[in-house]
């Protein structure tokens, strides 16, 4: 007879292997490793760091104003304009034979160029006070005729460059808040350009002529330029002051102006309807290049790098770890189908690092901007809607990178490699695209392709079709819009996690 | 002495890592510089700036593989366990732990020259032809010329005393991760961090004391004035991290349990 065992059974109820119960293990062990917590409570502390010294560190206090436009944007108002009062209603034309450009090659050394957007023409504006309300049709460089106002709105008109031989005649007229802007070829059949409606204007306006030149664009920096116009058959209907053209200089002093080249300097000459007009700024929103003392949210949000290095390092021992200390085994014992405990680390990892790294930037965000307002910086203006992508971007950015660290880190088991080519992969374009000597090409090719792309996520600048400027990514301007940027480097955590989860079912622990 | 360089060569030797990382560190080194000067060309008379230092650039990737080697070779040995055996076989700790640094140095050497040699080579070949020939005033980089040996020189010195720095921070934290990470932060971070520094004082003292910012002024053939410290006083910068970090990291590892 054959004794009958009983094989022993655990008091205990059955442990349900569910996503459940493998995040609830996760989560434990990513709350009970003191390092980890500190690494990820790090990375936010780093982001508010960062920004409190940013914040301090800038002094700007007692710099001249920054022009601020109708639409609350940083603006360049600088330009030469020869101007007399209109009280209410009237019109004025005039043609323009002639707008040449010059460019400083050297110290002192003026040659011709081409400037594509310096501007003559003819300007209603509230006051000379930067920022005013304005409306302008003008010939431009290279552009065309264009009707521009507020400092945003820009309408082509017609097109061609102005010489003795195609002689641009312009024409604005004013009638309450609605300015009319008409151009002609030959003085009989005239093109409406656009009408805008300009608030603000007040009874009394300013117009006349005016002349900008912007900075010439050379290579990865910019030369202040100079340009002449020279106008003819100037002629007013309403209510003008009448007689006395007065020449001034709006915004000779401006942080979103560099002054004139050496040797020149804004002037006008003529009379009797006929003058010739020297100038040099421009009219138009401000950029990174033409307002070089401007900080951004992005700049504030620097400690996002140091915050990155953090939940990258976090990230790669969340699996090294297991591997080195043989916990892995006892993880994929519990739970068989591996490929679900990889899902659940990115899971558990993913939430904790973008809950730091929306905390960081929440705190870190109005903190920096409004210690580096106190010291007297600029910083660029950004809607709250941008402000709330920003520090979503910023989270999702430190998640995105921590899942591919956990992916590197599971392909290569060694932690070192693992953090070392995340952070390079990341970090290293950005410096590169840093550098002077990279021309713009290759930095936009660098944000587009690398890791790096996902910076675009804390873009705040917007690039303006009608400003030429140096739009690259170290100014602040990124190729790609910015979750575009962010899905890059999701897309290189997708593949990654791919391959390591083929990997870890494939090789033995 | 001898022993003990001979054990940490051997344990160099025989493991495939060391040789993989130091051939990949020659690779992505004179890949990315060739990538670097490939991408600019030279049209106008003046086209500016310092071709010597962009053939180099790769020193820049090419510092972080050298950093993973350096951590490998002693928190590698804390997180298999082999840490006990060495320190059994070699009682006195500083003894061992300067054959590491002395052996490191010299495979790091050894790889760093053929790196920085061949990436200068690639600069050579490439630059010519886009157009920075002699005429506009861009010779071939050659070692003949003294900043571009100084350059050159100095980039190998550069990426030994690099391996040092690593070795010494790794022998401080032990964990390998931990080490690499807090590593190319100070590499890689402080030059970054520094552009946010509105006050310029500042802004030059963080490029001054980043190991990576003074050291790489190494590489600058043009425009010395603007950099932020001397070639060989930047340069400088990086041995003190070095030093201090290998001094700290020796006296750790005397003082702590294995």
């Amino acid at each position: 007879m054959t004794p009958t065992v009983t094989p022993y059974r655990s008091g205990r109820p059955v442990g349900r292997d569910g996503f459940f119960q493998l995040l609830h293990a996760e989560w434990t062990k990513f709350r009970t490793v003191p390092g980890w917590v500190t690494g990820v409570v790090v990375a936010a502390l780093m982001v508010v760091l960062v920004a409190l010294l940013a914040g301090v560190s800038s002094n700007q206090k007692g710099s001249p104003p920054v022009p601020i436009g109708p639409g609350g944007e940083p603006v360049t108002d600088s330009f030469y304009f020869v101007h007399q009062p209109l009280a209410g209603n009237g019109s004025i034309t005039v043609s323009v034979p002639a707008l040449r450009s010059s460019i400083p090659t050297g110290p002192a050394d003026l040659r011709p160029g081409i400037v594509p957007w310096a501007k003559a023409g003819l300007i209603i504006k509230q006051s000379t006070r930067q920022g005013s309300p304005y409306a302008a049709i003008m010939v431009t460089g290279s552009h065309g005729v264009r009707m521009q106002d507020n400092y945003v709105h820009d309408t082509a008109g017609l097109p061609g460059s102005v010489s003795a031989a195609s002689v641009r005649r312009l024409r604005l007229d004013r009638s309450g808040d609605a300015i009319t802007g008409y151009a002609s070829a030959d003085g009989r059949h005239w093109t409406k350009v656009g009408t805008v409606h300009v608030r603000g204007l007040g009874p009394t306006a300013q117009g006349g002529l005016f002349v900008a030149s912007p900075p010439s664009v050379h290579g990865m920096g910019t030369r202040g330029s100079v340009s002449t116009a020279v106008f003819e058959d100037l002629r007013t209907h309403g209510r003008w002051a009448g007689g006395i053209w007065t020449g001034d200089q709006v915004g000779r002093k401006s942080p979103s102006f560099a002054g004139y080249p050496q040797n020149t300097s804004g002037s006008f000459t003529g009379s009797d309807g006929s003058f010739t007009v020297t100038g040099a700024g421009d009219i138009a929103p401000a950029v990174r290049e033409t307002l070089p003392t401007g900080g951004t949210l992005k700049d504030i949000l620097t400690g996002t790098f140091a915050a990155l290095i953090a939940v990258i390092v976090v990230g790669a021992l969340y699996i090294t770890t297991e591997y080195r200390k043989n916990l892995i085994h006892l993880t994929l014992a519990a739970a068989p189908r591996r490929s679900r405990v990889l899902v659940a680390k990115a899971v558990v990892l993913g939430v904790v690092t973008f809950v730091a790294g929306l905390a960081g930037a929440v705190v870190a965000a109005p903190l920096g901007t409004w210690l580096a307002r106190a010291n007297g910086v600029y910083v660029f203006p950004v809607a709250s809607s941008t402000e709330l992508r920003v520090a979503l971007g910023t989270g999702a950015l430190l998640a995105t990178a921590s899942i591919l660290a956990l992916a590197v880190g599971t392909i290569f088991r060694h932690s070192a490699g693992a953090v070392t080519t995340v952070i390079v992969a990341i970090v290293l374009p950005y410096l590169l695209i840093a550098n002077p000597f990279m021309p713009a090409s290759v930095s936009d090719w660098l944000t587009r392709v690398t890791p790096a792309a996902a910076f675009a996520v804390q873009q705040t600048l917007v690039p303006y079709h009608q400003v030429t400027s140096i739009y690259t990514p170290y100014n602040g301007y990124y190729p790609l819009a910015p979750w575009a940027g962010l899905a890059v480097l999701a897309g290189y955590a997708t593949v990654s996690l791919a391959v390591a989860a083929a990997l870890l079912r494939r090789r033995d622990a | 002495m001898r022993p003990a360089l001979h054990a940490e060569w051997t344990k160099l030797r025989t493991v495939a890592g060391p040789l993989w990382l130091l051939l990949g560190m020659i690779a992505a080194t004179v890949a990315l510089s060739a990538g670097a000067t490939s991408v600019v060309t030279c049209t106008s008379a003046d086209c500016g700036g310092d071709v010597t230092r962009l053939s180099l650039t790769g020193v820049q990737l090419g510092q972080a593989m050298v950093a993973i080697l350096a951590v490998l070779v002693i928190s590698g040995e804390y997180s298999s366990g082999m840490i006990r055996t060495t320190l059994t076989a070699m009682p006195h700790r500083a003894t061992a732990f300067a054959a590491k640094a002395i052996t490191l140095t010299g495979v790091v050497a050894v790889a760093g020259t053929t790196a920085v040699l061949g990436s200068l080579l690639a600069g050579r070949l490439i630059l010519h032809r886009h157009g920075f020939t002699a005429a506009p005033g861009h010779p071939a980089l050659s070692l003949s010329d003294g900043p571009t040996l100084r350059a050159t020189a100095g980039s190998i010195l550069y990426l030994t005393l690099i391996a040092l720095l690593s070795l010494g921070i790794a022998a401080i934290v032990r964990d390998s991760a931990t080490s690499i990470g807090i590593i190319l932060g100070l590499l890689y971070l402080l030059p970054i961090l520094s552009q946010v520094i509105g006050n310029p004082h500042g802004q030059r003292l963080l490029q001054q004391i980043g190991p990576m910012s003074a050291g790489l002024a190494i590489q600058a053939t043009t425009n010395l004035h603007s950099l932020p410290l001397s070639p060989w006083a930047g340069l400088g910068v990086t041995a003190g991290w070095a030093a201090a970090t290998l001094v700290a990291g020796g006296l750790l590892l005397r003082v702590r349990d294995a």
